[in-house]
């Protein structure tokens, strides 16, 4: 026994080395092959062969237009295989003077700006086209010519009052519901849940559909499909995980995540909206913004509902509001100023996913209060609130769609 | 508080107010374009070659406050191996020799190849030339000479030299008859008649194609005085190297146009090939002697093209196979593609300044077929 005991012990201990030393080799094999492979490819250039006298692939995207008094800027990206140079611009067909800042050629992935002086016409039409080296064209449409918003207080203030009854003021008008909701029963309440589950529903797909539309808008080096997918499965997982740390939510935390869904789907529209108008594709009417409030009034309710047994404080209703409501106004903001198709299409998507995760959140909550479990989703209050709101949002997009 | 339909007044009011604004700044900027001319004419303000001209309204039509309707940069001329102001006055006369019956025999030699050239500032195209040139050498021979053309094909795909003159059909450079591969030599053989301003052009197919490429040029016969007695001094200032030609000052102009990423529209439009090149360098023009311009159509995909002289007007020979004019004191003419004519005018009357002259139609013009005649009194 003595004498045994040590010989395992002995043995081990090389073998645990052996053993790690052998993984580090097996770690450090493939990423020799790898700087092999890409030394021999640069160095021997095997592929040559392959090379048929093609031109270069080249591409380009537009990212930003800002038009000012007598001045169009716009923001190229570039994702050609080799570096693009961009030789001569044409506006609404003509050759025009312009510069570009920074002057270089374009890398992958570089962005510039192209200046122009240009005296274009307001509420019409006019069309960039960038010729490059080796002749290629990109056109860009500017579909309405109206002058950017530019960063100053009056601009904040307005869109802070449009992202506010876009936003803010139907949540509001929504938890205001909230003593009025409070003695109902049973069935009121799976019915005030379902119709949550559907709205919320409604705007998953809605905030996925535009974010796969601004995606395919977006320089391909970002492949905004997948980005999209990620971005959406990233934040269901992760708001799922940190919304079960304490269990299942229920109550005032599950009355915040729907709020932060909310604000997340809010944020993305805001930023579409502030695009749209800076662009000058969208024209403001009364009926669109009131179109918007009545479309989002319900979102109101849906926080409610969750926390109608636990009579919380009033500065809670407000920061709910301003959780779901909020983020219009930065959407709009950001949209109006800073505007690129993938950033919105990311926050979309984010907004989507986290929308998905409220679905799941609610939709567990609404199983727990009932206390019948899964049967109590094909009872009837549960089909008709979902059915209904489903209804009412897609009725009330009619208003808003343009 | 604030409701949203003054908000939406507030809002209304001030989209009124920037449209009247910028009406104003139009006026203004109207206004402000004789000051702005001085400086607003890009790649034309080292030497200005003309002095103390104030007033005329087309120095700067190009520049304004809003920037200028221009190319940006300038042509490698030199890379290219053609210059566009040397081109307008460059005649291939080809080599002279005698046939056994006295009669003159001319022989030029054009090469078919490949090569890419600069037809806008930084903008490289894949031509097709005669020569290494677009478009290619301007031939010029007398009526009634022997033309012997020696043509070799060094470029990539079939290509022929099509003449438009009197030939028999076996020198008709069509598929069949002179379409020669990569590698061959083809020799053009026939008399030079009648005598005009005349075309030449691959007539390989596809046809656009290797006409847009850049496979054309002027070939100009000039009529003989002796078998034109009764106008003969006209037919003499029409003969290249007489006294009475020498008073004149000719130009060779190919009307022309690229389609830089073959979508079958043209980006680039020009006189002899480059963008925007008579606009950057005008073209020196003495006020006190006649000017004739050989012109040519080559614009492939628009149907018409035309030329517009700003300030003046002249007379125009369709063809130029007559010595008195089919139109008389004309502004504008159109062509369409392989017409062609001369026209003649003269500055005598002018004061010397920069007078453009353009396609009229806007499109062409403002995609670079725009140029300028710098017109001056005789330096001493």
């Amino acid at each position: 026994m003595n004498e045994t005991r040590p010989v395992p012990k002995a043995g081990s201990v090389p073998v645990e080395q052996v053993g790690s030393r052998a993984a580090l080799i097996w770690l450090l094999l493939p990423l020799a092959v790898l700087v092999l492979a890409v030394a021999w490819l640069v160095t021997a250039n095997p592929l040559s062969r392959f090379d048929n006298g093609a031109p270069p692939i080249e591409n380009l995207t537009f990212e930003r237009t800002i038009l000012s008094e007598g001045r169009v800027d716009l923001l190229v990206r570039a994702g050609g295989s080799e570096p693009m140079t961009i030789a001569q611009v044409q506006v609404d067909g003509a050759y025009w003077q312009f510069v570009q800042e920074p002057a270089a050629p374009l890398r992958r992935g570089d962005t510039a700006w192209i200046r122009l002086s240009y005296p274009w016409v307001l509420g019409e039409a006019h069309a960039v086209q960038i010729v490059t080296n080796t002749g290629a064209t990109f056109v860009h449409e500017i579909a309405v010519a109206v002058p950017t918003p530019v960063a100053n207080v009056a601009t904040f203030w307005s869109q802070m009052l449009l992202g506010a009854f876009v936003g803010i003021v139907p949540v509001a008008i929504g938890l205001m519901f909230y003593p009025a909701l409070r003695g109902i029963g049973r069935g009121g309440m799976n019915f005030l849940l379902a119709m949550t589950v559907g709205l919320l529903v409604f705007l998953m797909i809605d905030a996925g559909g535009e974010a796969f539309e601004l995606a395919g808008e977006a320089a391909a080096i970002f492949q905004g499909r997948v980005m999209v997918v990620l971005a959406a499965c990233a934040a269901f997982l992760m708001l799922m995980a940190a919304g079960r740390r304490g269990g299942t939510p229920s109550g005032l935390t599950l009355a915040t995540l729907i709020a932060l869904g909310i604000g997340l789907h809010n944020l993305g529209e805001g930023l579409a909206i502030g695009a749209a108008f800076a662009s000058g594709a969208a024209g403001l009417g009364t009926f669109l913004v009131l179109g918007f409030t009545i479309h989002n009034i319900t979102e109101g309710i849906g926080i409610a509902a969750p926390i109608l047994k636990v009579r919380p404080a009033l500065w809670v209703f407000a920061a709910l509001a301003l959780l779901a409501g909020g983020p219009a106004v930065l959407g709009l903001w950001i949209g109006s100023l800073a505007y690129a198709p993938q950033w919105s299409a990311l926050a979309l998507a984010i907004g989507a996913g986290a929308i998905l995760q409220v679905v799941v959140e609610v939709t567990s909550y609404l199983m727990k209060a009932d206390g019948r479990g899964v049967v109590a989703l094909s009872s009837w209050p549960v089909l008709s609130g979902l059915a209904f709101g489903v209804a009412f949002m897609y009725a009330t997009a009619m208003l808003v769609k343009i | 508080m604030f409701e949203i339909s003054d908000w939406l007044r507030t809002r209304l009011s001030r989209r009124m107010v920037l449209g009247a604004g910028l009406a104003a700044a139009g006026g203004s900027a109207v206004a402000a374009v004789g000051s702005a001319q001085e400086v607003a004419q890009p790649g034309y303000a080292g030497g200005k070659p003309h002095q103390g001209i104030a007033g005329s309204s087309h120095q700067s039509s190009h520049g304004s406050s809003h920037g200028a309707m221009m190319t940006v940069g300038d042509v490698d001329e030199a890379r290219n191996g053609f210059d566009t102001l040397k081109m307008l006055t460059e005649w291939d006369t080809g080599t002279v020799s005698r046939l056994p019956d006295g009669r003159v025999l001319r022989t030029f030699k054009i090469d078919a190849i490949d090569k890419e050239i600069e037809i806008a500032p930084g903008v490289m195209f894949p031509a097709w030339t005669y020569n290494g040139r677009v478009p290619g050498p301007a031939l010029r021979a007398t009526e009634g000479e022997r033309l012997r053309i020696v043509f070799r094909n060094f470029g990539s795909h079939p290509h022929s030299i099509h003449f438009h003159g009197i030939h028999s059909a076996r020198m008709d450079g069509v598929p069949g008859a002179g379409v020669i591969d990569p590698g061959e030599e083809f020799v053009y053989e026939f008399d030079a008649k009648p005598f005009g301003c005349h075309f030449y052009h691959c007539h390989a197919l596809p046809l656009k194609r290797h006409i847009h490429k850049g496979l054309y040029g002027l070939f100009v016969v000039d009529p003989d005085p002796e078998r034109r007695p009764d106008q003969a001094h006209v037919a003499r200032s029409r003969l290249l190297g007489t006294p009475e030609n020498d008073e004149w000052q000719e130009f060779a102009m190919v009307m022309n146009a690229f389609d830089t990423n073959f979508d079958d529209e043209n980006e680039v439009y020009a006189v002899n090939t480059v963008a925007h090149t008579y606009m950057k360098r005008p073209i020196p023009v003495r006020r006190d002697r006649p000017v004739r311009i050989y012109l040519v159509n080559a614009v492939e995909f628009d149907p018409i093209n035309s030329f517009h002289l700003h300030g003046n007007f002249f007379d125009y020979y369709d063809h130029g196979t007559n010595l008195t004019p089919t139109l008389r004191t004309v502004d504008t003419i159109t062509q369409c593609q392989a017409q062609r004519g001369i026209l003649e005018f003269s500055f005598n009357e002018h004061e010397p300044g920069l007078y453009m002259f353009h396609a009229h139609q806007s499109e062409f013009a403002e995609l670079g077929w725009m140029s300028f005649f710098d017109v001056k009194d005789a330096v001493a």
